[in-house]
């Protein structure tokens, strides 16, 4: 499916899915008490919305926009995934003088995926820094950095390329808070495109958020849509935790109408995209639009599939996840991390524990092939999760 | 045989307190004197600092009470490892104390100090206190990491002290970032980050020196040479023994770090140099009496006539 046609007809039901999922979220949610990211409560533009929790406030007010837009002169403005990430930086690094970035290409290059386009001219070469090659050392010191109070991004050009910085996200970034007895914070973001693209080849398919996902003390997100890639963006650079933010290189180009007052979007947060009643349908990133696709071919035949992007792959949003569950009793996990030691297989196996009693089926999970992504094309389409196979697994589910 | 000429210079100040049962007078004078290096600095594209550091008595005094306590704990902690109270690794630092001394002595608590697992002493120089330092050994609440971290993960914040790595060679590019910390901030201050001739060897350190050189960052990298990486020899784990030349364009300065008033001299320097001109790289010669941890007996790739030898030999 090419990109072209999806980022347009993303636009189309963005705004739709926004008004929906805020309509669905708008019940009072008695949630766990969320860390530590600054909530911005949006101002309200004659929405009148209650100052709930500044996620529900960010939500309702994107919902003003996007089915007001017509009435309010300032109704949101369109923009690509990596010009919302881009907006974001500026936002922060505007507000905060400790926020700096490092990455290779992203100064004067403008990043390789143009997230930091301008941003060395708008805030001066100490602040926008191009590293040499070298991500070990480059990690460890955005880690150093941020053991002495400044608020570090640290860009992988690639997220596979982290791998050669494994030991200081894990020893030094995820672990330091807790073996200096909580007198370090590292308020660090580490960020980068990952994920399958187009015929990139095995090591620039890669999905780190299998491999960090179990080191203690680090944060993970992902984001999917322009509206959450800011809105995460943001509340990661204000987050005390190291946070790493996972993007998908072939999500960069997704158009969407954002609202122009500022908000974030809380770390810890799943995001109802459908609301439905026959099953639970589990996702993140990219998949999320293999899912979405799946389910206009659902409705056609008559299923109500729920569809949740899960967001924030650790911790899991497990208040929004069991109350879908309750609901429907029954789960599709669609991920696309390798079968093995993935984030579907900790996520089921946390479905398990919490809500074993409220299913009517064995949990379903989907993910990619455990080989590295062939380079072409039908090979890699094939090691990926399609859209007919998620059809084909909800009417099982739902049998 | 330099101590010995010191005693005879120190003229006594005053009658010592009835308290104090010295067989003679202890000076606190803070008269300045002047001493000559026992060896001479050796540099790397940069002119080496003079072999006359300029002390007082009080100074000495202290410098001497601070290495004895050091040495002390690092013994008292041996006996608590072999009685089983500490547990895990422990790596001692009883024949380095003088480079952790010296340092102190040439900079302020504003500047940073990062190093890699043998950080006991590091961490009193720092003015941590021995409860503490003993509290996190044997695992306590009280412990300076409140027992979380154990021997290898000794910190304080409050001193501009970060520890404590357990992982050899990652602490190199933390302590670059950490003067990159103090350039963005305009604060005028060094960053010393420690790692051992082991240590040396690491990728890391070379990647980490070529940002802190591109970017002029205050880091000084102090390589605390005791011939041995964990039970292998320097000769038979580096080509290039000489690490204060290992920075290639960066200066270096090999200095003799069982002699705690060169290594004051040479901190000093270095660190003038760091905020002026960006990095350096400091070889201490030093040595350890113990093995590498309590592990390691010490004696396996190396004769107890060599470890005697150096105690006679370099007065330390």
């Amino acid at each position: 499916m090419p990109m072209a046609t999806a980022s347009s007809s993303l636009h189309g039901t963005a705004a739709a899915l926004h008004g929906v999922g805020a309509a669905a979220s708008s019940k009072p949610r008695s949630a766990a008490p969320v860390a530590r990211s600054v909530r911005v409560a949006a101002a309200a533009r004659g929405s009148g919305s209650a100052r709930a929790r500044g996620g529900m406030v960010a939500r309702a007010a994107v919902a003003a926009n996007a089915v007001a837009a017509a009435e309010s002169k300032s109704g949101g403005h369109e923009l690509l995934l990596f010009e919302a990430l881009r907006e974001a930086l500026i936002e922060e690094m505007k507000a905060d003088p400790t926020v700096c970035v490092f990455g290779e290409d992203v100064g004067h290059y403008g990043g390789s995926y143009k997230v930091t386009k301008g941003l060395a001219e708008m805030f001066g070469d100490l602040r926008v820094l191009d590293t040499p090659i070298a991500e070990n050392s480059f990690t460890g010191m955005g880690v150093g950095a941020a053991m002495k109070g400044l608020r570090p991004i640290v860009e992988g050009m690639n997220m596979g390329f982290l791998l050669l910085a494994y030991n200081q996200i894990s020893n030094n970034c995820g672990m330091l808070h807790y073996t200096s007895g909580g007198q370090f914070k590292i308020p660090i973001v580490i960020r980068g495109p990952g994920g399958v693209g187009r015929q990139l080849g095995a090591e620039h398919s890669q999905r780190l958020e299998s491999y960090f996902q179990s080191i203690p003390g680090l944060q993970m997100v992902a984001c999917s849509t322009p509206y959450n890639a800011k809105g995460l963006m943001k509340a990661a650079i204000r987050s005390e935790n190291p946070v790493v933010l996972f993007e998908h290189v072939l999500l960069y180009n997704l158009k969407e109408k954002i609202p122009d007052e500022e908000y974030i979007c809380c770390l810890e947060e799943a995001e109802m995209v459908r609301p439905g009643e026959h099953v639970t349908i589990l996702t993140y990133s990219r998949m999320r639009y293999h899912v979405m696709q799946a389910a206009k071919t659902l409705v056609n035949k008559g299923y109500d599939p729920e569809v949740i992007d899960i967001r924030s792959l650790k911790p899991f949003d497990l208040h929004t996840i069991g109350n879908s569950i309750k609901k429907t009793h029954r789960v599709l996990i669609v991920e696309e991390c390798m079968r093995t030691g993935g984030i579907g297989a900790s996520l089921r196996s946390s479905i398990i524990d919490n809500f074993w009693d409220y299913l009517d089926a064995p949990i379903m999970c989907l993910s990619s092939q455990d080989v590295p992504t062939p380079y072409a094309a039908p090979l890699e389409d094939a090691t990926v999760v399609q859209p007919a196979q998620i059809v084909a697994a909800v009417e099982q589910i739902c049998q | 045989m330099a101590a010995a000429a010191l005693l005879r210079r120190i003229p006594a100040a005053r009658a010592p307190p009835t308290a104090l049962m010295a067989a003679r007078t202890i000076s606190d004078s803070t008269a300045p004197l002047t001493i000559e290096t026992s060896v001479p600095f050796t540099s790397h594209i940069v002119d080496p600092p003079s072999r006359d550091v300029t002390t007082t008595p009080a100074e000495l005094l202290t410098f001497f009470r601070d290495m004895s306590l050091m040495r002390r704990m690092e013994i008292a902690a041996d006996s608590l490892y072999k009685a089983k109270l500490i547990r895990g690794f422990c790596h001692l630092y009883d024949g380095q104390e003088a480079v952790a001394v010296g340092m102190e002595a040439a900079i302020t608590r504003s500047d940073s100090i990062i190093t890699a697992y043998r950080d006991h002493c590091i961490y009193l120089a720092r003015g941590g206190d021995l409860v503490s330092a003993f509290a996190e050994l044997m695992g306590r609440q009280a412990g300076c990491s409140r027992g979380k971290g154990g021997s290898m993960h000794f910190y304080k914040k409050d001193a501009n002290f970060y520890g404590g790595h357990g992982i050899v060679g990652a602490q190199v590019p933390l302590g670059c970032g950490l003067a990159f910390a103090q350039k963005y901030r305009k604060e005028e201050t060094a960053t010393f980050a420690l790692y051992g001739d082991g240590a040396a060897n690491q990728g890391q350190l070379f990647e980490a020196l070529n940002i802190s050189a591109l970017w002029k960052l205050p880091s000084i990298l102090v390589c605390e040479n005791n011939h041995y990486g964990m039970g292998t020899a320097e000769w038979r784990a580096a080509k290039s023994p000489a690490y204060y030349k290992r920075g290639d364009y960066v200066p270096g300065l090999k200095v003799d770090g069982m002699d705690v008033l060169a290594v004051k001299q040479a901190c000093k320097f270095a660190k003038e140099h760091a905020v002026a001109n960006g990095p350096i790289v400091l070889e201490m010669d030093t040595y350890r009496y113990h093995g590498h941890s309590m592990s390691d007996p010490g004696s396996t790739y190396r004769t107890r006539d060599e470890i005697s030898g150096v105690r006679q030999v370099r007065i330390l």
